[in-house]
């Protein structure tokens, strides 16, 4: 065993930070530490084209379709440098669409879109959920009917992240209502989310961002624009899911909340006393530390399982349950050792740390369920990892 | 990065899993609960032959210079099969402070003894007052004559009863800090005014109350400098902490086996148990409990075996660990149901160690508040 980096990590890590300590600026960090995790201001979005340019987003991809052809592990490395300076970039273009596009596109398809994914020129919202199709997937209803050249489209798709941000749709569409096993009449789409019969309407989430609605009414799209064979789509997701296992719990950077609180507690007197000196402060920072570590350790273990060329799938379930379910600890212990200044929002005034615990309370609850319930990722430990019989 | 164990550890593995399958049956682990001595001779012979009880001494004192993450290779196989016996007590404790804190003749005289399972040894450091720092060690040693006179009560001394020497901590000076005035006395198990009462306990260890009524020990058997052997006994606790981390993961892996193993055959209204989702959701829990024991002991094992600080992996690991092993038996009792509530189950004996691994060497909040300062809280 052995828990350091070797010499060509360590030195790519170096190359990476000397490029973001150029690149990111205050306002980068402000507009995501203002509360956006997901949602995309004028800053990410130069950020983004910025690392494009660089070639990081495509890492990891062959040469081939534009990417750098760097060692899987890299990207571990990557996302969680851009973790530690408070910035990110990527999203379902990088992560889902390209790798599926690289496997079961038509070349004519890997030349038109993969350079412009990789450069960060387009992006894509993901159209998975439905109202009744959610970690269910394999239930969506929205139809897609072969009409000449085109498919014509019907149904709603919701929890579209980004869809009001961003060109184009990732679409799983029905193709085969005849089919009795609901998972084999699946197909996917890249839409132009400026075609007509597209509306798309905002929700606002509790953790202020938005998320949408997409409503399709007789949406033609080009045939060409169909990714993979028809009614195999179910399988390039269920597929492409294995790709971006390590990556799954960077979304928020507990580490460096937690010692945010460690900060605010050695600080922040109460009756004359700092706030550290009390025995329930201490024994609640000291856990979630502890729980950081085990965090750093599972992620450690998924990426180096992926550069050994293993797909980590029960690994990845243990990292997101416990990664995740870590977020939302580290939300509940700050709120605790707030108290009253624990309702305080991002803005007001007396707000402590800015409000960041108070808004990671609201945001984290939806990790647990957010990309695979972890109800469900429990059933995969239990029945790939242990061998238990199918749920009944 | 590397998350497998070598070939070697591999080796060793495979080799402590089929021996301990074969020579440490759980029919024998009940049974030496009841054992005056608990354990059998011929098996602590054998062991000493494979070489395990000089591990991780260096071959000039007759052991086979393995690293500390050989040693949690072994200690968790030994947490798998429930091994009774003073290994922790002669080869950890004992073993490891002569090793960290005796002079050249000791080293050679004593440990080379251990090895080859001639000799048990034993660390008499806690009292009444439960504690593991240094503020606890209030048993003194007073100088008379060329000797010194150990007066006061150890308690939850590890085979104390069969040990051949106590090394015991003892007070030598007070009124500085509670660092300093300690010493570590080699005392001979049979000295004149010890007395050794072994205590009843939840796992069937045999912890021991051991009564020092002025006990004459010569001062050559001091070990390590006279007041300042405090640091070697926290060395020697926190390698200590480690191995009873690898123990503890051992032990919480094979009730996730068990448990699972149960859940694919046992039938409940006309379906495999195992296909309940709350199963699923249990076994999940403890699969995520003993991965995530499993790496911060092996990362806190390889700092220690690379010589990097790791006081404060061996804390988290240690507080993290005795909770999760705790859960995941407690789990494992409500999967077996009844049958784990008798005693001739496997079940029980997991769960009875969980919570004397627990409190062994500090708890979680024990160890928190060590995490906490090294957070500079």
């Amino acid at each position: 065993m052995d828990f350091a980096f070797g010499e060509k990590e360590e030195e790519f890590r170096q190359e990476v930070r000397d490029f973001l300590s150029e690149v990111v600026t205050p306002e980068m960090v402000e507009e995501r530490a203002g509360g956006k995790y997901y949602e995309r201001g004028p800053h990410s979005k130069e950020l983004m084209r910025k690392v494009g340019e660089k070639g990081w987003l495509a890492l990891t991809w062959p040469k081939e379709y534009g990417g750098q052809g760097r060692p899987l592990g890299d990207r571990f490395i990557f996302a969680a440098e851009m973790l530690n300076y408070g910035v990110a970039a990527g999203g379902s273009g990088i992560a889902i669409v390209a790798p599926i596009l690289m496997r079961h596109g038509t070349e004519e398809q890997k030349k038109e879109w993969l350079p412009k994914i990789a450069r960060g020129e387009i992006e894509f919202s993901l159209g998975y959920t439905e109202p009744d199709a959610g970690t269910d997937l394999a239930s969506l209803q929205t139809r897609a009917v072969r009409d000449g050249d085109d498919y014509i489209i019907n149904g709603q798709k919701v929890y579209s992240t980004m869809a009001h941000q961003v060109g184009y749709h990732w679409l799983a569409a029905r193709t085969n209502v005849d089919e009795p096993k609901k998972h084999k009449g699946i197909s996917l789409f890249m839409v132009d989310l400026k075609s007509p019969g597209i509306t798309i309407r905002p929700l606002k989430t509790i953790a202020d961002e938005l998320t949408t609605e997409v409503f399709y009414d007789n949406v033609r799209v080009p045939a060409k624009n169909r990714v993979g064979e028809e009614n195999q789509g179910w399988y390039y997701i269920a597929e492409a899911l294995d790709f971006e296992r390590s990556l799954v719990v960077n979304i928020v950077n507990s580490e460096r909340i937690v010692e945010g609180l460690i900060e605010y507690t050695k600080e922040t007197k109460h009756k004359g006393r700092p706030l550290a000196e009390d025995p329930f402060v201490r024994q609640g920072l000291a856990q979630l530390w502890i729980e950081v570590n085990i965090k750093r350790l599972l992620g450690w273990r998924t990426a180096w399982l992926e550069s050994q060329g293993i797909v980590p799938n029960v690994e990845a379930a243990v990292l997101k349950i416990f990664g995740h379910e870590l977020d939302q600890r580290v939300a509940k212990t700050g709120m605790e050792i707030l108290g009253l200044y624990a309702q305080l929002e991002p803005g007001s005034k007396w707000a402590p740390l800015k409000g960041i615990i108070e808004h990671l309370y609201r945001f984290a609850i939806h990790l647990s369920y957010g990309g695979g319930s972890h109800e469900l990722m429990r059933t995969i430990i239990a029945s790939r990892g242990m061998g238990l019989p199918r749920l009944h | 990065m590397d998350f497998n164990l070598s070939e070697e550890q591999e080796m060793l593995k495979t080799t402590a899993r089929d021996f301990l399958e074969k020579e440490c049956p759980k029919s024998l682990v009940r049974q030496m609960v009841g054992d005056e001595r608990g354990y059998p001779p011929e098996l602590w012979r054998k062991m000493a032959d494979l070489g395990w009880l000089g591990l991780i001494f260096p071959e000039k004192y007759g052991g086979l210079g393995g690293s500390f993450l050989d040693l949690a290779v072994l200690q968790e196989e030994m947490g798998r099969a429930c091994l009774p016996g003073p290994f922790f007590s002669a080869v950890i404790l004992g073993g490891l402070f002569v090793l960290n804190a005796g002079s050249e003749e000791q080293k050679t005289s004593l440990l080379t003894k251990v090895a080859n399972g001639e000799l048990i040894l034993t660390l008499a450091l806690t009292e009444p007052s439960a504690g593991y720092d240094a503020a606890s060690v209030e048993v003194e040693a007073i100088s008379d004559n060329g000797d010194y006179v150990i007066s006061g009560t150890k308690l939850f001394v590890p085979d104390a009863h069969i040990a051949n020497y106590i090394i015991c901590i003892a007070r030598t000076k007070k009124g500085t800090a509670p660092e300093e005035g300690i010493t570590a006395f080699l005392v001979d198990g049979k000295s004149p005014g010890i007395s050794c009462t072994v205590l009843k306990t939840i796992a069937g260890d045999k912890l021991c109350e051991v009564v020092f009524d002025k006990v004459r020990v010569p001062k050559k058997n001091i070990v390590c400098k006279l007041d300042q052997a405090w640091s070697a006994v926290e060395k020697t606790l926190q390698q200590a902490t480690v191995a009873k981390c690898a123990e503890m993961v051992g032990g919480a892996q094979q009730t996730v086996q068990m448990s699972a193993d149960y859940l694919k055959e046992r039938i409940v209204f006309g379906l495999p148990l195992g296909s309940f989702q709350v199963m699923h959701y249990y076994i999940g829990n403890m699969v995520v409990d003993v991965d995530s024991s499993r790496f911060l002991t092996y990362e806190a094992a390889w700092r220690l075996s690379e010589g990097l600080p790791c006081a404060i992996n061996i804390a988290m690991a240690k507080a993290w660990t005795s909770n999760a092993y705790r859960r995941v038996t407690a789990l494992g009792e409500q999967i077996f149901g009844g049958v784990g509530f008798i005693e001739d189950h496997d079940m029980p004996l997991y769960f009875r160690r969980a919570k004397a691994a627990e409190v062994t060497l500090g708890d979680a909040s024990f160890q928190r508040e060590l995490v906490a300062r090294q957070l500079g809280l």
